[in-house]
């Protein structure tokens, strides 16, 4: 069916080169013509006739935005179906109001072959969701001792190469790696942690854990390994994709690394600028992570690297678990929290707070994942696809972790109020969610 | 309606507790001193009372001093070790817990070698929970028991010097300890091997000093902590014979104390290494007390946890 979404506001961060039609950068409203799954036309609001037939949206108090991509999502199929299915996570991507998301290899077994990569596609498809872009290992098994097929993979659909779970904790395997990457244009994610500082750590190092008794990971333990991989960089003239970011010596690193133009890109995901190590207490295991969630002053620093740029993405890090591996012990408990549902919310509230404007919130979760993955940026113009997210920047909701469409419920989030949220995700000019009043 | 004096279901960590309710807790347990005492050493308060001593982790006098401060007051107790456990057979530590809770205990006394395990079940069952130890957290009994030894031989905390001298990073006795002496009035002072003091120690409430000689100087209670071999990764320190040198307590440390210091020790004692036996075994030494004491603190606790409800 034909769509005429009537009267929004548009927020595309697609062309940042300046030459971004004025639309895009007044608060005027449009309303915009989905024909055939492409955008027929985009007119100020009543200037243009609705077509005949056409689906009519009213998006007054709405705003617009270039579809959202989420570039490190782990889908637990193949492996874990119990945790996640491709189908499930692609439909809690669409209802955070993501059309497309990236997911990573640590599956069971690992997307380190064509084989597995051409699985996870062919199984998104049939979900005919969010456009799945998966990423291969770095190495085979994930075992850190052999480069696995980029070139192969990268036929099949890659988009970029990680380990991410666990460090490339030999230096010259991800040097190679870097080198080799280049011969496929493909990004190296780095998942930085230097697992000999870490020892047996379950939280971050800090006055809660010697409260709780519970072993510490310093974030020297991450900034070590940025460095490293920014040397590395430096070295093979690669591009490295930093995961996670969540240290503030870690953004201090990456920011002196951008500004000796060493091409590095960077990630954080909502928990690690919205939570502190104090989450932990009570021995809550929705806030056990990897990294962990820092201090206050981490968390300061994360905003502030959002805020100029040294963080280029913000990434849900969505890691389904079941209460089989979350309802134990905490030193037992897997990290990770589920996020596709809540990581638009969280970044709103930083646009809410004044960190960020809308413009730049939107940025970070879509133009440049596009960019860091050399896939499409996604843009609202006459002729493109359209995949869009609709986003309600005032509705207010409590976050209740049983109406996700995720499988699994792991979220630190639950109960909190917060304030914005994608209404709509159309896909293909398709609705594939639907969320208005 | 008089007010119930102790209305805590759980006995977690120290940290919960209130100087108001630790002192409660001692006030009762000198009360139950005298039953010990007695030839007939039983009386029927807790009668038709379930006690569950679920030990994950190995322990002779902990798991012994429960049974008999359970038994003194009539109740019914039950032991369970890891090795006779479902725990080997894969089943959780929640799941162990809710068969256990269908068997009706009052309370489970837990012995666990992860930290939050004692939190863990208190979410999951009905019954009381005592924590016995969880790993390096806390050790709330042991703390109670070492403050009534104190103020025992002492008259009173307030205002006394306690140094901790050891493996800090890995004692959970450490930490109640601080949290316990600290929140009653006492300054405490903690020294050992830089490796073994963690980070941010001084936000429980104690003052940190790497050398052991100015811990010691002045302290009226000196407790020092057992090496944890089996908790040590190999990086903390170099070997036993140099630990016993440089960090062990021996005569000439003790010298440095306050003249009528007694010292403590938590047990088992690796003899020779942390405590000399000269120190263990002397004059100053209330090592034994703590023992004897420790079944009056956990008569106590049961006592308040399930007798007084039915006051």
């Amino acid at each position: 069916m034909n769509l005429y979404l009537k009267g929004a506001r548009i927020v595309d961060p697609s062309d940042l080169t300046g030459e971004t039609p004025v639309l895009i950068k007044t608060k005027a409203l449009y309303d915009i013509y989905i024909r055939n799954g492409k955008i027929a036309f985009i007119a100020p609001q009543g200037k243009e006739p609705i077509p005949a037939a056409a689906k009519v949206i009213d998006l007054a108090g709405k705003i617009v935005t270039p579809g959202l991509i989420d570039m490190h999502t782990h889908l637990r199929e193949p492996g874990e179906e119990y945790k996640e299915t491709i189908a499930t996570g692609c439909l809690a991507a669409v209802s955070g109001g993501f059309t497309a998301i990236a997911c990573m290899p640590n599956t069971k077994p690992a997307n380190d072959n064509k084989s597995v990569t051409e699985y996870i596609l062919q199984k998104a498809q049939e979900a005919g969701l969010a456009t799945v872009y998966p990423i291969g290992a770095i190495s085979k098994g994930l075992q850190g001792e052999i480069l696995a097929e980029f070139g192969d993979m990268k036929a099949a659909g890659i988009v970029a190469v990680t380990d991410d779970g666990r460090p490339v904790m030999n230096g010259e395997l991800m040097r190679r790696a870097l080198e080799y990457a280049r011969n496929f244009d493909l990004p190296v994610i780095s998942h930085c942690e230097d697992l000999t500082l870490c020892s047996g750590g379950v939280m971050n190092e800090g006055s809660v854990s010697t409260q709780l008794g519970l072993l510490g990971i310093p974030a020297v333990a991450e900034e070590v390994m940025i460095f490293r991989e920014i040397r590395l960089a430096n070295l093979t003239g690669g591009s490295v994709h930093i995961a996670h970011v969540s240290a503030r010596s870690s953004v201090d690193l990456i920011r002196q690394a951008k500004a000796s133009g060493i091409n590095v890109t960077a990630e954080t995901a909502p928990h690690y600028f919205s939570l502190t190590e104090e989450a932990v207490a009570g021995y809550d295991t929705n806030a056990k992570m990897n990294p962990p969630l820092r201090t206050t002053e981490d968390v300061a620093a994360v905003i502030e690297g959002l805020k100029d740029g040294t963080i280029d993405a913000i990434a849900s890090d969505h890691a389904p678990h079941s209460t089989l591996e979350k309802d134990v012990e905490f030193n037992m408990a897997a990290n990770g929290i589920v996020g596709l549902e809540t990581i638009l919310p969280l970044t709103l509230k930083l646009v809410h707070a004044g960190h960020l404007s809308l413009y730049e919130a939107i940025v970070k979760l879509s133009a440049n994942p596009a960019r860091i993955l050399r896939i499409e940026v996604p843009s609202i113009q006459i002729g493109k696809k359209a995949d869009l997210t609709i986003i309600d920047p005032d509705r207010k909701f409590i976050v209740d972790v049983h109406k996700f469409q995720s499988i699994s419920k792991n979220s630190p989030f639950h109960g909190w109020e917060l304030k914005g949220k994608a209404v709509m995700t159309i896909i293909n000019g398709r609705i594939v969610f639907d969320d208005l009043d | 309606m008089k007010e119930k004096p102790f209305t805590i279901k759980h006995i977690l960590d120290i940290a919960g507790l209130s100087p108001d309710q630790i002192t409660y807790i001692l006030d009762t347990a000198e009360s139950f001193k005298e039953i010990s005492t007695r030839s007939i050493k039983k009386v029927p308060t807790l009668r038709g009372k379930t006690v569950i001593n679920l030990f994950f982790e190995p322990s002779t006098r902990t798991r012994a001093s429960f049974e008999i401060a359970a038994k003194r007051l009539s109740a019914d107790t039950l032991s369970i070790s890891a090795s006779t456990s479902s725990v080997v057979k894969g089943e959780t530590l929640i799941d162990t817990a809710r068969n256990l809770e269908a068997m009706q205990p009052d309370v489970i006394v837990l012995r666990h070698s992860l930290s939050g395990a004692p939190h863990l079940l208190s979410r999951h069952v009905r019954a009381s929970v005592i924590n016995a130890g969880d790993g390096a957290h806390e050790h709330p009994t042991q703390a109670l028991l070492d403050l009534l030894t104190v103020r025992e031989k002492k008259g009173e905390i307030k205002g006394l010097k306690l140094a901790i001298i050891g493996d800090i990073a890995h004692s959970r006795v450490a930490h109640s300890n601080i949290l316990g002496f600290t929140k009653m009035g006492a300054n405490v002072v903690v020294s050992g091997p830089a490796t073994m003091i963690p980070p941010y120690i001084e936000k429980l409430g104690a003052k940190v000093t790497l050398s052991i000689k100015k811990a010691l100087q002045g302290a009226d209670v000196i407790m020092a902590l057992r090496i944890q071999l089996e908790r040590q990764n190999k990086l903390s320190f170099p070997s036993i014979r140099e630990y016993a040198t440089y960090f062990g307590l021996n005569t000439q440390h003790l010298a440095l104390a306050a003249s009528d210091a007694i010292v403590m020790h938590p047990g088992p004692v690796n003899r020779g290494v942390e405590i000399s036996p000269e120190v263990a075994d002397g004059p100053h030494s209330a090592i034994l007390d703590q023992v004897t004491n420790g079944v009056a603190v956990r008569m106590a606790l049961l006592y308040l946890l399930l007798g007084s409800e039915s006051q």
